[in-house]
């Protein structure tokens, strides 16, 4: 297991293959609890997940992966009877304390679905929502400016620049993914959820969006929720192995996948089970 | 190997026979609805010219038209929308996207029997309402009673076309840190447009047929329009007076209005069709 929630830690010279000590914590977490109804789907969640760095989740189907990432942007208060104990802290503030602003959160910690869910909008306008529900350009020339620089950051700017006003609808699967890749970036989050993002994709689509992990840590917290263990093993420098909604083990990716301190991690990397 | 040749037969012809049965119900149900539209434009279209669709109605024998009624169905068409196709598409929305309650039960069941509710009971619950108290016939009142029949078929449909929005979608707005109610402007009703303008033809197609709710409200003139707070004359009130009348002139001129009053619902509808297009 992860050491209990260290919130402040001192800044270090960021040289090689990183460990959770020498980056400061951008999201801890703290006994968290979380139920549907009666039906509880996690247990004692307490793990510290560093800053620009990717951590990836892994685990078997229903092993409460998804549920855990959407408490961090408290995207299930959405889902009626559904209930949360403990703490989340992003940067030490606790995202489900009273009076905490729902939607400042989730400007700051951005989230790419499973399904691509691109609006059925232009591809313009899709990248420009989160900016213009947020305000955060003044004028037009700015706003393309912000919506080309995401579509950059998302590698799909050569692809779309000549139908920027044409239907998203109207892109490769892969392509609507980095759009709703691109539409999270714009608003320049400090954390990008990523849930599946490649779940749905084929072998190029996938690698393309891997590449695009690798390149946003420089700049972004990411967590990401994946079935698939060589792409954990690929794009995370940490790697958190849920089972029946409890927390088995949190260590370095390399750790995790050569000598996991626990049993049950070894024989589900493995595939003795799941 | 005979066996499974049989079996696959039988499977054939019960698919063909199913098929055919379809296709007749279609052809039957299609058939019938192209005998009255052309039994409507055979007898509509001898009494139908320019100066029928411009002029006033006149005494048996001097001609006249339904310039007016024409004028006066379009104004209270209007009026109608105007009311109640906003708070119908409000309604919709309140019961999609807050309509978790026990209010929101109500609401619905409420709306539903408005639905059924038949529509001379409108027409007399708006002369009870507002004609006894304004002590004269309105085109504003025909335009409430017709209103007040579009409300409910607004809402409902509008409701279930929100409902057929995707989740994700929503989660994907509000992820990107959009208020409830900037989800539901900017990309959920946007999103449901199309099938919400269907809902709101749907109300407009079923109102502009309406007789008995005006009878007691509009009234009919025999005049153009001036002012809202004047009886006002429309196409079916028009229809409903010639064709009890005893004059074959009039007879000739109510299949006459009717078809010019089933082309006017077409077209609206096509126009509608056209502006709602799905563009994205």
């Amino acid at each position: 297991m992860s050491t209990p929630t260290q919130l402040i830690t001192p800044k270090f010279e960021l040289t090689g293959r990183a460990t959770p000590a020498q980056r400061e914590t951008k999201i801890a977490v703290a006994g968290l609890n979380f139920y549907y109804g009666r039906a509880q789907a996690l247990h004692e969640i307490t793990v510290s997940i560093p800053e620009r760095m990717v951590m990836a989740f892994i685990g078997p189907s229903g092993c409460g992966k998804t549920t855990f990432l959407r408490t961090l942007n408290r995207m299930n208060d959405v889902i009626p009877g559904t209930r949360v104990e403990g703490k989340v802290l992003i940067d030490n503030l606790d995202v489900y304390a009273p009076g905490a602003d729902v939607v400042e959160l989730r400007r700051r910690v951005g989230m790419v679905f499973q399904k691509s869910n691109p609006f059925p909008k232009s591809i313009f306008d899709n990248v420009a929502y989160g900016l213009r529900i947020n305000r955060l350009t003044s004028g037009k020339s700015e706003l393309a400016d912000r919506v080309e620089e995401a579509l950059t950051d998302a590698a799909l700017w050569s692809e779309v620049k000549d139908r920027l006003k044409s239907s998203a609808l109207g892109l490769s699967g892969g392509q609507q993914q980095r759009l709703c890749i691109a539409r999270a970036l714009a608003i320049r989050p400090e954390v990008i959820l990523m849930d599946e993002p490649a779940s749905a994709l084929d072998p190029i689509a996938t690698s393309k969006i891997e590449e695009l992990i690798f390149d946003l840590k420089r700049q972004y917290t990411i967590v990401i929720v994946t079935h698939n263990m060589q792409q954990a093993a690929r794009v995370s420098d940490f790697t958190a192995f849920f089972l029946l909604g409890k927390l088995i083990e949190v260590n370095a990716t390399e750790k995790m996948f050569t000598a996991p301190d626990e049993k049950l991690t070894e024989d589900y990397i493995t595939g003795r089970f799941g | 190997m005979s066996l499974i040749l049989r079996t696959d037969l039988t499977r054939r012809a019960a698919s063909g026979v199913m098929t055919m049965l379809t296709a007749l119900c279609t052809f039957v149900a299609i058939g019938i609805l192209l005998i009255i539209l052309s039994y409507i434009a055979m007898r509509g279209i001898g009494a139908l010219n320019l100066r029928f669709l411009v002029d006033t109605p006149r005494p048996v024998g001097e001609g006249g038209g339904i310039g007016n009624a024409i004028v006066g169905s379009a104004v209270l068409l209007l009026l109608s929308c105007v009311v109640g196709i906003p708070l119908g598409i409000a309604t919709g929305v309140y019961l999609s996207e807050y309509g978790g309650g026990m209010f929101a039960g109500v609401v619905r069941f409420l709306v539903d029997t408005l639905t059924g509710i038949p529509s001379i009971v409108t027409g007399v619950f708006v002369y009870a309402l507002f004609v006894l108290r304004m002590k004269h016939f309105s085109a504003m009142a025909g335009g409430i009673a017709l209103a007040l029949i579009m409300i409910p078929i607004v809402a409902r449909t509008t409701e279930e076309m929100i409902k057929l929005v995707p989740h994700s979608l929503r989660e994907g707005a509000l992820a990107l840190g959009a208020p409830q109610w900037r989800v539901t402007l900017g990309v959920i009703i946007p999103a449901a447009a199309s099938g919400i303008a269907t809902g709101a033809m749907l109300a407009i197609a079923r109102v502009s047929g309406e007789t008995a709710p005006l009878l007691f409200t509009a009234f009919g003139s025999r005049f153009f329009p001036r002012n809202l707070n004047e009886p006002i004359a429309s196409l079916t009130v028009q229809i409903y007076n010639y064709a009890i009348s005893p004059y074959d002139e009039w007879h000739a001129q109510a299949w006459a209005a009717t078809l010019v009053l089933m082309t006017l619902i077409l077209s609206i509808n096509i126009l509608v069709r056209f502006l709602t297009r799905q563009k994205f």
